[in-house]
């Protein structure tokens, strides 16, 4: 029922910080074994986010952000603790339930945007609803409103060589939202662009966010962090900072000025 | 996902690399194709044997006059006491079970009708020739009893020399010449075929075996009653083995032949000696289809192979599809439809290759050949077979992915 999960994200929008935690995280560990030597990536964290916030995960590499970023995006598991993204469980849920919950609560961004190669920007769009249960019905349609909303309805043929960085960014968000996901995790989405492509792309998720969409950014580059509302900050595996904005960059307000 | 979808995604990555799947497919189009032409041929060979059988007639023995040992070594076949009227007669009246029998005594010899003239085979035969040979005429009459008594120059002429002499005019009631003697053509017989041996069956002038006897095959080398081979046909319920046993007992009789000395006389059952070869056949071309399989096997495993290389270069693409929600059999069932695709393609090329081949070798080699519907229906499912055994190795290695270690993957 994606329509209903649409007004739900929609009504989330009059009040962004509703203190309804979507994602809630209590003594998380996730442990690496590598031959003998094992790796505690995550050591104990306990976290909430609540639903309809903008999060900046920022830390060095080897932090732990990266693991948290893939328990949060449900593409992996805790080695112990609990974690719950829209009140279900993770540990508890076997491989397909993870998949269907990446599927329908989750909208990724990376870096390298991982659009298909030579396919056109509609088709690339069209893959998360290829995999939804149900499958709708009008997935073409669908498809064509978020690529026309991230402002490419004039490059729904293009492939992804014939599309500058920024574009094929925005073609990867449109894929990210195309099934109405409550959350959107970005990891380091502006890293493969320019200043000015990314300060575009962080106005989308601004943008976004203001429209309801619980934006989960994560990037160790402290100008983009700004556009959040609140960063938290891992180091060796725990958090080290968590602090709230009450200024947070607003490319509006900037281009008003 | 629907396996529309599947099927979708699965057609634009073969297309990507157009190249390297009509080369990885190769060896499916081989095998699908080298099937499909041996069985063909193999078929064709068949069904070919099968309809002489048919052509025999049925329920039917042959008797032929055997070769002469001479110090034990055989002499040829005719060498020794022709088969004689008295014998037809002798086998008609005291075997049981005897439905119709005729002689047939070959010549050959030029038939001219105007100004066209052709060489043919010049038979002698009874009136019950056309029953036991389950060869009707198609216009006109029958040989009689009354034209065997009287000797007429009456003549009954297969297709062939039909075709070859009249050109579509009627040829029944004309008058042709058989070795400078005109004959009236009472009757046309039904079209017959190609014999055992390749031989045009319906290139035949059929006349009373007592005009061949005196007229054709020439008195100098014939006794005043001989008959050349004995077309015997029996009833349904006549056991053939038995009716075998009781001419050669006859026949031995007749000839007062000593126990334990060898017959100089053959019965045959014409019918099961080319049902053997009928089987022969079969197995020789299921054989060869085996063979062919093999290629098949290779192809497989050459899928196999490409499919493994394409799932390591997509890493990236099925951690994106993990990513966005994909569960491990649509990835699986992807790649598995990839490489049913690429077989089935290989299949329907192979099977298009196999036909023109098959009709190339008719042509070219002159081979009557069969293309079996369920042969090709047979090896477009060993070709998806195929695809679904060596496609399950690389589609469930896809799926096996960490979708964190695909995605991160170069």
């Amino acid at each position: 029922m994606s329509t209903s999960k649409q007004q739900s994200a929609v009504a989330a929008s009059g009040a962004p910080a509703t203190l309804q935690p979507l994602i809630s995280a209590s003594n998380l560990t996730k442990v690496y074994t590598m031959g003998e030597q094992t790796v505690r990536a995550l050591d104990g964290v306990s976290l909430e986010i609540a639903e309809g916030d903008f999060v900046a995960i920022m830390g060095a590499s080897g932090s732990g952000k990266s693991t948290m970023m893939n328990l949060i995006g449900a593409l992996d598991q805790p080695t112990s603790g609990t974690l719950k993204i829209d009140g279900r469980d993770v540990a508890t849920m076997g491989s397909d339930e993870l998949a269907d919950l990446r599927n329908r609560s989750i909208g990724f961004v990376f870096q390298q945007f991982n659009l298909l190669a030579r396919t056109p920007a509609l088709r690339q769009v069209m893959l998360p609803l290829l995999y939804a249960h149900p499958r709708p019905e009008n997935i073409e349609e669908m498809a064509r409103a978020r690529l026309v909303a991230v402002g490419l309805g004039d490059r729904l043929d293009h492939h992804p060589r014939q599309l500058s960085g920024g574009q094929q960014q925005r073609v990867a968000i449109a894929r990210a939202l195309v099934n109405n996901p409550k959350i959107l995790l970005a990891d380091e989405p502006t890293g493969a662009l320019d200043t000015k492509t990314s300060e575009e792309i962080m106005a989308l998720f601004t943008e976004l966010n203001r429209q309801g969409i619980t934006v989960i950014l994560v990037t160790h580059e402290p100008d983009i962090a700004t556009y959040a509302r609140r960063q938290i900050t891992f180091r060796d595996g725990h958090i080290v900072d968590d602090e709230r904005r009450d200024h947070a960059r607003d490319p509006q307000r900037e281009a008003a000025q | 996902m629907t396996l529309v979808d599947s099927l979708r995604i699965a057609l634009a990555a073969l297309r990507a690399n157009l190249l390297r799947s009509i080369l990885t497919t190769l060896g499916i189009v081989i095998g699908v194709a080298s099937v499909i032409v041996l069985v063909a041929v193999g078929s064709g060979a068949r069904s070919g044997v099968e309809k002489q059988i048919a052509s025999l007639g049925s329920n039917m023995l042959v008797v032929f006059s055997g070769s002469s040992r001479v110090m034990g070594r055989a002499a040829g076949a005719g060498t020794q006491l022709p088969l004689s009227e008295g014998d037809l007669a002798a086998i008609r009246d005291k075997v049981s079970g005897v439905t119709a029998i005729s002689g047939q005594l070959n010549g050959s010899g030029p038939v001219v009708y105007g100004n066209t003239n052709w060489t043919t085979t010049l038979s002698g035969a009874h009136p019950g020739y056309t029953t036991v040979r389950d060869w009707p005429v198609t216009s006109g009459r029958e040989l009689t009893a009354q034209d065997v008594r009287s000797t007429a120059k009456v003549a009954v002429i297969g297709q062939t020399v039909a075709t070859q002499l009249f050109a579509g005019d009627d040829p029944v009631g004309a008058t042709i010449r058989v070795k400078n003697t005109p004959f009236l053509v009472v009757g046309v017989l039904a079209p017959k075929g190609s014999s055992n041996f390749g031989r045009d069956q319906d290139d035949i002038v059929l006349m009373p075996m007592t005009t061949a006897r005196n007229q054709i095959v020439g008195k100098s080398q014939v006794q005043a009653d001989q008959v050349g081979q004995i077309y015997v046909k029996f009833d349904e319920s006549t056991d053939l083995k038995e009716a075998e046993e009781e001419i050669e007992s006859l026949m031995r009789q007749r000839r007062r032949i000593l126990p334990g000395a060898e017959d100089n006389f053959n019965v045959r059952n014409l019918a099961e000696f080319m049902k053997a070869r009928t089987e022969v056949l079969s197995t020789m071309t299921y054989l060869l289809a085996a063979t062919s399989l093999i290629s098949l096997i290779v192809g497989g495993i050459g899928i196999m192979n490409i499919m493994l290389v394409s799932v390591t270069e997509r890493t990236r693409e099925i951690g994106l599809r993990m990513a966005v929600g994909g569960r491990k059999r649509d990835i699986m069932r992807q790649f598995l439809v990839e490489a049913v695709s690429l077989c089935l393609l290989g299949g329907v090329i192979g099977t298009v290759l196999g036909v023109i081949g098959s009709v190339l070798v008719a042509s070219a080699a002159d081979w009557p050949v069969l293309i079996d519907p369920s042969v090709i229906a047979l090896a477009l499912a060993a070709a998806g077979i195929t695809g679904i055994v060596f496609g399950f190795f690389p589609a469930r290695r896809a799926a096996a992915l960490n979708p964190i270690e695909a995605l991160r993957s170069e």
